[in-house]
């Protein structure tokens, strides 16, 4: 079961090395192909989108402003904005070693939701052992465990039989997300409570809160995680021999790397830091978790992901502008009746508007050489 | 069938525009004019040999009548009238069929299924008139195929067979033969140019390309040489009748390269061989399944300063052999020394730090990152070594430098290091892949193929640059498929069959009778009497 | 749990098991289309869920099961043509695209749902189902094999007639070369493009059936997102089966049997959360990819666009 990589997302790569190596003559170009890949795409699908909500008889400006003054123009949206970027940032940071690595990590939300079943159920027991910054601690680093353990069979699946992650990572995901349910319901269950739910974290002892503010603190990690990992990507050894076998597992081999240890390694990591997504969610904000709760964010952040080329910086800045549209559209959806389903066909849009971005790119390149 | 009643009598093939007619031909591609108005003309009964060496255009003037292409100037004519090949299905309509030089077959499919590929999806496939006509073809041309076996288990040589016969099957007037001797045996090739006799006695017109001069005469009625994308001279049936084979092939060699060419290419180098050993190779041997060739018992022993080439067709085992000395294909048994260390369990890496140092045949989808900078792919064998990086963190000035003084080295033509190897041409890929096989301590290289597909500036640079690196007092292992380079350059010239070495013979200058020689042990047969070294 | 062998319990888990299997047979088999041609159609959860609410709202409107079949595959084949145009003719990335799609059709038919009838969730009438007087009596399977809807016997025949193109037309030679070798198929005169536009509207079409029965048999009401990853098993159920619709069906009824085991414990009265029984399925994926993943041969271009002259 191989995979030709002309399929692994390590290949729409090579137009971001491609453009980061162009000199200053094509400083012009590069602006064009940044309008052409990013901006582009991004305006199209909120056109799509607009016209969508028209059909269904909703004013998109009224709706796309609604949710732009409640998210980026009021002083709390702002906050639960930031606030929320925190687990969308490590799910970025996930995708970004996965992608870069070659490998579809598509099992993000089993991963996300075991993570944070796990660091619900610990850390409110251990308040009081320990001291809070430990406590934090053992929930952040079992979840970046269970997160990594979830993604094993994939991991050992692709590495050693060449089994395509694509399916097993996603039928991962299900059982996950159904486990956790099933673990919240029958094993961590808060015995005080009537709805099934984990015991809860009190909020004195979840993630600090920044300043006089309502944000979480959890931000600041989630920032230094996507920083890391681009430099990490970038800059090291470690990094190059990922980047290698995700644009050509047969020179990898070739070098003398071991594609199976890396690719290991590639879910590990990629599994660990989603993990982490939903421990920081917990452990910053919710501080426990309810049954069949999934918020779904791991194909989410995929386009955001891709329309940054993977790189670090991008990712943060459309992070930002995402979670404005989550914080807005779920407001949007108790004030104006569009229910939060909407971003679906946003996101859709902008994965369709991206890829067609890219094709015209393409064909643009092609002729002007 | 068609061909087969036929007379030759009614050919007056060297009237008119012929069945084919190329007029004006013109087709760019980004940086190079790849055909430039070139004008031919195609006669049914004929051999129409087109010969030049690799990018000479000959593959991009294919495509154009195989319908992968369209001129961007020029136009074809078909029975003197003006026409439009745009897809492979017009051109197979027009009753063109091409064999093309990579097999175009389906390996998972039957060969009745190949011979019937193509056809409209809902109908049945016509099982009994296919087995009637195989047997007309097997009669008439000695075309013999199991219908039911699996076509990517049979050899090169019969899969060929496969594509000339599914041309046949669609009573083609013109068949096309792209580098078709590449993957046959001397005597194979032989045989090929026996079918295609029959073949233009039967009417049809053949068009047969190679880069092979002694071919183009032996096999060919008429010869047209392109050069550089243009039509650097054609010999009619006429002027090919009056010559010998050696006049002919100087003039043809005239019409390639100029006069000094090819005196050049013939010489043997003398040989820079010395006492000491610095590769053995004993019992080696590798596992193979139905998609990759194992090796069986293979024994070589390399001095420091030899050549020692590697012959035989392609896909014998040649690949895995380089793959197992370089430590990326797993030994089964046997053993490999370097400088009388025993290797055979190391790394990569650790038979890199041991100077064993290999250059792939496959310098884009292998050798190289194509996306990655120059700079990167200078180091990518070098990976978390100082002084590139340090603690593991990457120093990008040291690399860059790096691969300044490299490009530098080797006259890599390139805007910068910072550009994606990927946009290189092949022949300055090939020179930034042997600036870092040849940076540090290197004892012994292996290089695969490490001419094909360069143009004749860069085969020559690379032929004294291997010369040059066996004077220094390293060892090469040169495998090649091209017998010329192989008896110009090596000491002595291992053949491969089928997974094994079937003799290794001296060369010892004796030209066409060593030449007979490799060439029946390519065809498998052991060699009595082994020059042994 | 005494009752667990009793007839209702049996019969139950035949019903159940065909019940479930028929969308994931319908999805395993227009998958495979796909997959043999060389399209790795990871959109066909959204083409599945798109039958699901078109066929749902064509049955609600019209009263009629057949037209909602019909909207069903109309519904499936919208998002296949989206597919197509991106996937097979721009060549555009299948994952990403079929992503895109699945999440597309997600949100559009939650956002449809919800606009078209609030919050409510409408039944359908009960279906009428084929009565074989004498076979549908029979005790246990009686009323399971032989008294479904006639889709059901359809979606069988489905299975028959496509085994029967693959073995004796040239459909499955041509669509294994287009998956194979598409520039091999092309300069045999083929039409790469097409067969392939051919085989993912074909899948299209079968997965908003599949959706179609799920909504207006299964169900009997439309929920966003009900299709749940039952086209994503058919992805996988296609993967596995190599070619042979024989296999699809097989290894939907198995699926399909441990699907309906959770009906089938409820009403033997176990209290066992649903949510155990729902992994059932995507575990057993997982096991037979653990044991015979390797088997599992995909076609070498499976998942890479074809352009002409592109090496």
């Amino acid at each position: 079961m191989t995979m030709k990589n002309k399929t692994n997302p390590g290949s729409v790569d090579q137009g971001a090395s491609a453009a980061d190596a162009a000199g200053p003559a094509t400083e012009r170009s590069a602006l064009q192909r940044f309008l052409t890949v990013t901006i582009g795409p991004i305006v199209a699908a909120f056109l799509l989108s607009a016209i969508i909500l028209m059909l269904v008889g909703i004013n998109p400006l009224t709706y796309y402003g609604y949710i732009l003054e409640r998210s980026l123009f009021s002083g709390l949206g702002l906050e639960q904005t930031a606030t929320r970027m925190a687990p969308l940032l490590f799910l970025c940071a996930s995708l970004i070693i996965a992608f870069r690595a070659g490998i579809w990590n598509l099992g993000t939300d089993g991963q996300f939701l075991l993570g944070a079943v796990v660091a619900a159920a610990t850390a409110p027991l251990l308040v009081g052992v320990l001291p809070g910054w430990a406590v934090l601690l053992v929930g952040f680093s079992l979840a970046a465990i269970v997160g990594a353990v979830w993604s094993i069979i994939p991991a050992l699946l692709k590495a050693y039989q060449g089994v395509n992650e694509i399916i097993t990572t996603l039928m991962m995901s299900f059982l996950g997300v159904l486990l956790a349910s099933t673990l919240v319901k029958l094993v961590f269950r808060d015995p005080a409570t009537t709805v099934p739910q984990t015991r809860t974290l009190p909020v004195a002892d979840r993630l600090p809160r920044l300043f006089d503010t309502t944000i979480s603190s959890g931000l600041i990690w989630g920032l230094v995680a996507v920083l890391l990992v681009h430099l990490m990507m970038t800059r090291t050894s470690f990094g190059l021999r990922l980047r290698m076998v995700g644009a050509n597992p047969a020179a990898a081999t070739h070098a003398g790397l071991s594609v199976p240890l890396l690719t290991l390694a590639t879910f590990g990591l990629s599994a660990g830091f989603a993990g982490l997504s939903g421990a920081s969610e917990i452990l910053g904000v919710a501080g426990n978790v309810r049954a069949n709760w999934n918020p779904a964010y791991g194909l989410m952040v995929i386009p955001l992901v891709f329309l940054a080329r993977f790189h670090g910086v991008g990712a943060i800045v459309l992070v930002f502008f995402y979670s404005a549209l989550l914080i807005g559209s779920e407001s949007a959806a108790r004030r104006l009746g569009v229910p939060q389903d909407f971003t679906l066909v946003l996101v859709a849009s902008l994965l369709i508007c991206l890829g067609l971005g890219e094709y015209i790119d393409h064909h643009k390149r092609k002729k002007e050489r | 069938m068609a061909l087969a009643t036929e007379t030759p009598t009614n050919l007056s093939p060297q009237k008119g525009t012929g069945i084919i007619g190329v007029h004006g031909v013109t087709k760019r591609f980004p940086g190079v004019i790849a055909v430039n108005n070139v004008s031919l003309s195609i006669h049914p009964g004929e051999v129409h040999v087109l010969l030049g060496e690799n990018g000479a255009g000959k593959s991009t003037l294919v495509g154009m009548l195989a319908g992968l292409q369209e001129p961007d100037e020029g136009y074809l004519t078909l029975e003197g009238q003006k026409t439009r090949l745009a897809s492979p299905s017009a051109s197979l309509d027009a009753g063109i069929s091409t064999v093309f030089q990579h097999s175009m077959l389906v390996p998972t499919l039957t060969v009745f299924e190949n011979l019937t590929l193509g056809a409209p999806w809902y109908e049945r496939p016509p099982r009994a008139a296919i087995t009637q006509r195989m047997e007309e073809l097997k009669r008439d041309f000695a075309l013999s195929l199991p219908l039911d076996a699996i076509t990517g288990e049979l050899s090169l040589g019969q899969q060929q067979q496969i594509e000339i016969a599914r041309a046949l099957l669609r009573d083609s007037k013109v068949l096309i033969l792209d580098e078709a001797t590449s993957m046959l045996t001397p005597q194979g090739a032989e045989e090929l140019g026996a079918r295609m006799q029959k073949l233009v006695q039967g009417g049809l017109a053949v068009i047969f390309i190679t880069h092979k001069l002694a071919e183009a005469y032996r096999f060919g009625t008429r010869i047209s040489v392109l050069k550089q994308g243009a039509l650097a001279g054609e010999m009619g049936p006429e002027d090919l009748r009056g010559m010998s084979e050696d006049q002919a092939v100087d003039e043809i060699v005239r019409l390639m390269f100029g006069r000094e060419a090819g005196a050049a290419s013939a010489e043997l180098r003398a040989s820079t061989a010395r006492a000491e050993t610095v590769l053995k190779v004993t019992d080696l041997s590798t596992r193979g399944d139905s998609n990759v060739m194992g090796l069986q018992n293979i024994s070589l022993d390399l001095k420091a300063g030899e050549i020692l080439g590697v012959a035989g067709i392609d896909g014998n085992g040649q690949k895995q052999l380089a793959e197992a000395l370089a430590g990326q294909r797993a030994l089964a048994g046997g053993r490999v020394e370097i400088d009388g260390e025993d290797i055979s369990l190391a790394s990569v890496a650790q038979r890199r730090r041991k100077g064993l140092r290999y250059l792939t045949d496959d310098r884009l989808s292998e050798g190289s990152v194509g996306a990655f900078p120059i700079s990167e792919n200078t180091v990518l064998k070098d990976i978390g070594q100082p002084p590139f990086w340090t603690n593991g963190i990457e120093r990008p000035h040291r690399i860059a430098q790096h691969a300044r003084d490299l490009i530098a080295k080797f006259s890599v033509r390139t805007p910068s290091e910072t550009t994606p190897i990927g946009r290189l041409s092949g022949g300055n890929i090939q020179k930034v892949l042997l600036g870092r096989e040849l940076s540090g301590d290197a004892r012994v290289v292996v290089f695969n193929k490490p001419t094909y597909g360069l143009d004749l500036q860069n085969i020559d640079t690379s032929r004294q640059r291997i010369a040059e690196i066996a004077s220094r007092g390293l060892g090469v292992v040169l495998i090649s498929t091209d017998l010329d380079e192989l008896m110009a350059l090596s000491d002595r010239i291992a053949v491969m069959e089928g997974g094994r070495v079937r003799g290794i013979l001296r060369n010892d200058g004796s030209g066409e009778v060593l030449r007979l020689r490799i060439g029946r042990m390519m065809a498998g047969e052991e060699e009595q009497k082994q020059a042994t070294a | 749990m005494d009752g667990l062998l009793t007839e209702a319990f049996l019969s139950s888990l035949f019903t159940g098991a065909i019940v479930a299997a028929v969308p994931m047979l319908l999805a395993g088999l227009g998958e495979q289309m796909s997959e043999k041609a060389g399209v790795l159609n990871i959109g066909i959860e959204g083409m599945m869920l798109m039958g699901a609410y078109m066929g749902f709202l064509v049955a609600f409107k019209t009263d009629s099961l057949w037209l909602g079949f019909v909207g069903g595959i109309l519904g499936g084949l919208m998002v296949a043509i989206a597919m197509a145009v991106l996937c097979v003719r721009l060549g555009l990335n299948q994952i990403v695209i079929g992503i895109g799609l699945t999440l597309g059709a997600e949100g559009l038919t939650a956002l449809l749902h919800h606009f078209q009838f609030s919050r409510t969730y409408p039944r359908l009438p009960v279906p009428e189902r084929l009565n074989i007087p004498g076979l549908t009596d029979l005790p246990v399977i009686g009323p399971s094999l032989f008294g479904r809807h006639l889709i059901v016997y359809l979606a069988l025949l489905a299975v028959i007639i496509l085994a029967l193109l693959y073995r004796r037309t040239n459909l499955g030679m041509t669509l294994r070369a287009a998956g194979e070798s598409p520039a091999a198929l092309d300069v045999a005169g083929g039409n790469v493009l097409g067969i392939r536009v051919f085989a993912v509207l074909f899948t299209g079409a079968m997965a908003g059936l599949g959706g179609a029965y799920l909504a207006n048999i299964g169900a009997g009401l439309f929920v966003p997102f009900m299709t749940g990853g039952a086209g994503f098993i058919g992805i996988v159920l296609a993967m596995l089966a190599r070619g042979r619709p024989f296999w699809v069906l097989i290894g939907s009824l198995i699926f399909g049997a441990a699907l309906s085991l959770t009906t089938a414990l409820q009403v033997a009265g176990s209290n066992i959360p649903t949510d155990v029984i729902q992994m059932l399925p995507f575990a057993a994926v997982m096991l037979v990819l653990v044991l015979f993943g390797r088997r599992a041969k995909l076609p070498s271009a499976l998942g890479a666009a074809y352009e002409r002259g592109a090496r």
